[in-house]
């Protein structure tokens, strides 16, 4: 049976993540998964750290803030060293439903693909984002196009799983801020099999984005120059 | 005049001079690596060849052809920050993937220890049992 290791990337989820890690650990009870949850504490400031050391599974404490994309790092590399199969991202904000889970997992275990990504925006049912993230994630998807001529509809889903050969890929690099979309690019040059899963999503259930209105111009801009450079360092190495 | 462009020059050669033993004194108490100190040694060295060389500026800028030999001055500065301030970005860049690695360690070595101080575990599952968990 594949050992499959869940990400809970948490940043102040203080409220959160108790109810996070319970889903997931009665999913596990449900379905029988070899399942473990790692909850990755991003240096919280609240007191997530306290809350996740009475919660019924690993956790990393982080000592200082490496943003979600070193955190995530800090949870693949883990699942790498520690010989699992699989690895999942699962939000620690709540938007990721634990019931959905085995939607992602199943194509993944079957070795049909190697990333299996999350949608929102398949079926088009549960929360969709807001109008302005919704055009920019239409221009991460024009992007990705254009670039590894490979249609993700929804690049900024975190909600991913990953089998052992996406996992050496990550285990070396994976982007430090904003990841996804990048992310994308690194894995369609790495010719890694992708395929997206209809997923509903909620909207998060406390604490804040870390993505605000002053902040989107910012993101756009970095994560435009994350996967050119990503694009062109991959390109060259081929 | 002649005894003016004489004071201008020992005070330069006094700044560039101190400058120099300020920056020997930081390598010596090991606050400023050696790979830093380079280009600050190259930079007291100009200061000092042009303290002496008096005549050198507006040689040099009538060589390449500079109207106002002030100008020359801002420029190789100019660049000459830029190109550290590049090379500093690069440095940073650097560090903060090494301490991404090493904050991943730490972690790592904090969960293994932590692991180990509390074997045997508690059988995960009954502390989340009154939060849901139908099965």
């Amino acid at each position: 049976m594949s050992r499959i290791l869940i990400i809970v990337p948490c940043y102040n989820e203080e409220t959160n993540i108790k109810a996070v890690v319970s889903e997931l650990l009665a999913v596990r009870e449900r379905h029988g998964y070899d399942l473990d949850v790692l909850v990755v504490n991003d240096c919280s400031t609240d007191q997530s750290i306290r809350v996740i050391r009475q919660l019924p599974c690993l956790y990393l404490d982080l000592p200082v803030n490496l943003g979600i994309g070193g955190a995530m790092h800090g949870g693949y590399k883990y699942a790498w060293r520690n010989g699992y199969d699989v690895a999942v991202q699962v939000d620690g904000d709540g938007q990721h439903p634990a019931d959905e889970l085995p939607k992602i997992l199943t194509p993944v275990l079957n070795n049909e693909t190697d990333v299996a990504i999350g949608s929102r925006f398949i079926d088009r049912q549960g929360f969709q984002s807001t109008f302005t993230r919704r055009i920019g994630i239409q221009y991460f998807r024009w992007l990705n196009q254009a670039l590894i001529d490979k249609t993700i509809y929804d690049s900024t889903s975190g909600f991913r799983a990953f089998n052992r050969r996406t996992l050496a890929v990550v285990n070396d690099y994976y982007p430090d801020e904003y990841p996804e979309p990048e992310a994308i690019v690194q894995f369609g040059l790495h010719g890694l099999r992708m395929r997206e899963v209809a997923v509903q999503m909620r909207d998060r259930q406390g604490g804040t984005s870390s993505i605000n209105t002053s902040r989107a111009f910012y993101y756009m801009l970095k994560v435009t120059l994350g996967i050119l450079f990503v694009y062109i360092r991959l390109v060259n190495r081929k | 005049m002649a005894s003016l462009s004489i004071t201008i020059q020992i005070i330069s050669l006094l700044g560039a001079t101190i400058f120099m033993l300020a920056i020997f004194r930081l390598i010596v108490k090991g606050q400023l690596r050696e790979e830093y100190s380079i280009v600050w040694i190259v930079c007291t060295f100009f200061l000092l060849i042009f303290s002496i060389w008096r005549r050198g500026l507006d040689e040099i800028a009538l060589l390449l052809g500079v109207y106002y030999p002030p100008s020359l001055i801002f420029l190789g500065a100019i660049f000459a920050i830029i190109v550290f301030l590049v090379h500093l970005s690069a440095v940073n860049s650097r560090l903060q993937n090494q301490i991404k690695t090493l904050s991943h360690e730490v972690a790592y070595l904090k969960q293994e220890m932590q692991a180990r101080t509390e074997q045997p575990q508690p059988t995960p599952i009954t502390e989340v049992a009154d939060q849901e968990v139908t099965v």
